[in-house]
């Protein structure tokens, strides 16, 4: 018997498969791939709850999740864009001048 | 239905954050994020999973592709290196993952067959949007001007020379 509980579980296992990714890569953008995957391990769980639960609130608070996402997305990537402009690399690790 | 859904989508994920090349990491973000769709839909959310589909495995994903592109990001020889922190961070995140797993699965509980009339439409997720969250959507849609005014303000090329944003010279 399939239960809501087996997507809380699924939704637990998308992220830390994501915080392994942000965790283990350096490629920047594999990072921000990696926290999109924790987001929606994160709308997975609201949606799961939501079905518990038989209210729609869960539904809603993914609508303002995605936004959002996007609206970071948006941003990230064009800081991504002036960094690559500036010292020509995504590596989070080559990127240390704020570094102390 | 379960067991192949969540098999697809933990794979297609596992995929996202050890391929080498990024444009395979953004194929298989897009394959995680329908089949999550997909139990979006499982579990009546039929407005999120149409939603799922078109910001992100749309939108969003275009956005990252032509990022990669446009950066022309290629495969990263030295990704390999520091096999030990990985493989110690790859225990610790699978039993991390086993034990929230674990917890999340004898807690919850199931109430699927009992949901309200309407419940996930489009009817049942606005009457809550614009009802409860009123303030909240009417500061999302700042929000989402902000960060289009931000990303076009950071993403700009600056072509005159008196820019005090460039600190250090590309070597």
């Amino acid at each position: 018997m399939i239960t809501a509980a087996h997507y809380l579980a699924l939704s637990a296992i998308l992220f830390f498969i994501g915080a392994t990714g942000v965790v283990t890569r350096r490629n920047l953008i594999v990072i921000f791939m990696s926290i999109e995957i924790m987001l929606n391990a994160a709308n997975l769980a609201f949606v799961a709850a939501a079905a518990i639960l038989g209210k729609m609130d869960g539904q809603t608070i993914v609508f303002f999740v995605m936004t959002v996402a996007a609206a970071e997305a948006a941003v990230g990537l064009a800081v991504m864009i002036a960094l690559f402009r500036n010292v020509e690399t995504v590596k989070a690790d080559e990127v240390g001048a704020l570094r102390w | 239905m379960f067991y192949p859904l969540a098999a697809v989508t933990v794979v297609s994920a596992l995929a996202v954050i050890t391929a080498r090349n990024p444009v395979r990491s953004a194929m298989a973000l897009v394959a995680t994020l329908a089949s999550l769709a997909v139990c979006f839909v499982a579990l009546g959310a039929h407005l999120v999973a149409a939603l799922q589909i078109i910001v992100y495995a749309g939108a969003v994903m275009v956005l990252f592709l032509f990022v990669i592109m446009l950066l022309n990001v290629q495969e990263d020889p030295h990704e390999g290196g520091r096999t030990g922190l990985k493989v110690a961070a790859a225990a610790i995140g699978a039993a991390l993952a086993a034990l929230f797993g674990t917890v999340l699965l004898r807690g919850g509980g199931s109430v699927e067959g009992a949901w309200p009339a309407g419940f996930g439409t489009t009817r049942a997720l606005a009457r809550v949007l614009f009802g409860d969250y009123l303030v909240a959507f009417e500061l999302t849609s700042v929000l989402l001007l902000v960060a289009v005014v931000g990303a076009v303000v950071l993403a700009r090329h600056d072509s005159d020379e008196s820019d005090p944003g460039e600190v250090e010279e590309p070597q």
